[in-house]
C-alpha cells in the first residue's frame, strides 16, 4: 500500500470508511485519559490551578503549526507528484488548522488573564501566531474565491509553500525576542524541563489530539470527495437538460 | 542579459508615462501621512514619535497599492503570455520586472520621505534613519508582494485578495523596519542588529519571490 494507490478516491473512500471509527474511537479514549489525568494533575505552586490550561493550550499550539507542515507537503505533492488527492488534502485541513490555531489564542489569552494580567499582550510568539492565523483565514479565502478547484489548488500550494517559511520564525521567535512568554520547555537542549506529573498528562493531550486532527482531516477529506462528486454529477445534468 | 535590460527599461518606462500610474503611489503616500494629524491630532511630539511608524505603514500601503499593476497590465495586453513563452528563465524574467517596478514605484517613496517628515516633525537624523531603512526594506515589499501578484493575476482576482494575501507576509519587515528606525533615533538598542535583520529579510525575498511569482505564472497560465 503506497501513496500510489491511494489516488484512486474510490479506493481511498473504502480505505477510510473502514479505519475511520476505529480512529475516532481511539481519540475519544485517548481524549478522555488526558482530561482525566490532566484534571488529576497537581496544581502548579506558582500558577495553581490555571495551570491546567496548559494542557489544552499547547496540543492546539503544537497542531497548528503541524497542520501548516501536512499542508506544505500537500502543497509539494500538488506542485510536484500531481497526487490528485494532494489538493483535498490541503483544502480540508486549512478550516482545521484554522480552528486549532484559534483555539490555541483564545486559550492562551484566557490563561494570560490571570497569570501576566492581561488578556493580550504583543509579544513575538503570540504575534507570530496570530499572523499564522490571518494566514490560514487568507489561505480559506484563496480557496472560496475561486471557482475551478485544480487552479485554486496551485495558487494556494505556492502560498502554504512561502507560509510554511513562517513557521520557522514562530518557533524561535521566543529565542529571538525572549520577552513575556516563557521559551520552550519541552523540546529543548537537555530534556525537559516541565515536571513528570505535568508532563505525561501533556504528552497523552497532544497525540489525543494529533489523533483528532488525522480523524477530523480524513473525514473532511471524505466529504470533500463526495462534495466534488455531487457538483459534477449536477454539471452533468445540467448539461444534458440544456443539450 | 540585454533582454532583461531591455525589460527593465520598457517597464520603467510604461510605468511612468500616462497610464502607468506609478506615481500615484507617492500621492497616495502623501494623502495617507497627511490623514493621519486628522486622526491623531495635531500634537507634533506626538508625531515625532509616531512619525517613523506612520511614515513606514504609508510605504507599506502604497508599494500595496501599486502591486496591482507588475503583472496585471501586462496580462491584459497578452505581453505576459510571450513573456512566459520565451526563452530567457522566468525567474529571471519576474525578477528584473520586480527591479524594474521598485526602481519607477518603490524609489519614488524613499525620495518623497524627506518631505513628509518635515510634516511630522522629523528632525534630520530620524528622516534619514527612516528613509535609509525604507531603502533596505521596500525591496522585500516588492518582491514579497510579487508572489501575491502573480497569484492574483492567474485567478484573475485583485485587490482585496491580493491585500489579504501579502500583508501578512509584510510584517516582519515592518517589524524590523520600524524597529532600526526607532533604534536610530532614541536606541537604547543598536541600529545594526535590526538593519542588517531587515536587510536579510529583503536579501531573503530576493531568493524566495521570483521562484515563487515563477511558478505561479507558469501553473497559473494555461
Amino acid at each position: 500500500m503506497t501513496l500510489i494507490d491511494l489516488a484512486n478516491p474510490t479506493r481511498f473512500l473504502t480505505l477510510t470508511a473502514r479505519i475511520l471509527p476505529w480512529l475516532a474511537a481511539a481519540t475519544a479514549i485517548l481524549l478522555l485519559v488526558g482530561l482525566y489525568q490532566a484534571a488529576m494533575a497537581p496544581d502548579d505552586y506558582q500558577q495553581g490551578s490555571t495551570v491546567k490550561i496548559m494542557f489544552v493550550h499547547v496540543p492546539n499550539a503544537w497542531l497548528a503549526m503541524f497542520v501548516w507542515g501536512v499542508m506544505s507537503l500537500a502543497a509539494l505533492g500538488t506542485l510536484v507528484w500531481r497526487h490528485p488527492l494532494a489538493d483535498v488534502a490541503a483544502k480540508a485541513a486549512a478550516p482545521i488548522g484554522a480552528a486549532f490555531t484559534f483555539l490555541a489564542l483564545v486559550t492562551g489569552s484566557l490563561w494570560g488573564r490571570p497569570m501576566w494580567g492581561t488578556y493580550w499582550e504583543w509579544d513575538a510568539r503570540l504575534t507570530s501566531v496570530l499572523i499564522m492565523f490571518l494566514m490560514y483565514l487568507g489561505l480559506i479565502a484563496l480557496w472560496r474565491a475561486v471557482e475551478d478547484p485544480s487552479r485554486a489548488a496551485r495558487a494556494a500550494a505556492i502560498l502554504t509553500l512561502v507560509g510554511a517559511l513562517n513557521l520557522p520564525i514562530i518557533k524561535f521567535s521566543v529565542d529571538w525576542w525572549n520577552t513575556l512568554h516563557q521559551p520552550a520547555s519541552v523540546l529543548r537542549m537537555g530534556g525537559p524541563s516541565l515536571d513528570r506529573a505535568f508532563l505525561i498528562p501533556l504528552l497523552v493531550m497532544a497525540v489525543a489530539f494529533s489523533l483528532l486532527f488525522v480523524t477530523l482531516h480524513l473525514a473532511a477529506m471524505r466529504n470533500e470527495i463526495l462534495r466534488r462528486r455531487v457538483r459534477r454529477l449536477q454539471m452533468m445534468q445540467a448539461g444534458r437538460r440544456s443539450a | 542579459m540585454t533582454a532583461l535590460a531591455a525589460l527593465i527599461r520598457r517597464d520603467i518606462k510604461i510605468a511612468l508615462r500616462v497610464g502607468g500610474g506609478a506615481l500615484i503611489g507617492v500621492l497616495f503616500f502623501l494623502t495617507v501621512v497627511v490623514l493621519m494629524p486628522f486622526a491623531v491630532g495635531p500634537d507634533l511630539a506626538l508625531l515625532t514619535r509616531l512619525g517613523p511608524a506612520i511614515l513606514w505603514l504609508g510605504a507599506l500601503l502604497a508599494s500595496l497599492l501599486t502591486l496591482d499593476r507588475l503583472f496585471m497590465a501586462d496580462h491584459e495586453d497578452g505581453s505576459l503570455d510571450l513573456i512566459v513563452m520565451s526563452r530567457t528563465p522566468l525567474e529571471l524574467t519576474c525578477a528584473a520586472k520586480a527591479l524594474a517596478h521598485w526602481l519607477a514605484a518603490g524609489l519614488p517613496l524613499i525620495l518623497a520621505t524627506p518631505v513628509l517628515g518635515l510634516l511630522l516633525n522629523l528632525d534630520a537624523t530620524a528622516t534619514s534613519a527612516v528613509a535609509l531603512t525604507l531603502l533596505a526594506g521596500t525591496p522585500a515589499l516588492t518582491f514579497t508582494g510579487m508572489i501575491g501578484a502573480a497569484l492574483a493575476v492567474t485567478l484573475h482576482r485583485g485587490g482585496l485578495l491580493l491585500a489579504v494575501l501579502v500583508l501578512p507576509l509584510s510584517i516582519p519587515v515592518l517589524i524590523f523596519g520600524v524597529a532600526a528606525s526607532q533604534a536610530a533615533i532614541s536606541g537604547p538598542l543598536s541600529f545594526g542588529t535590526p538593519f542588517s535583520i531587515l536587510c536579510a529579510l529583503s536579501l531573503v525575498s530576493l531568493v524566495i519571490g521570483p521562484f515563487a511569482a515563477a511558478a505561479s505564472l507558469r501553473h497559473g497560465l494555461d
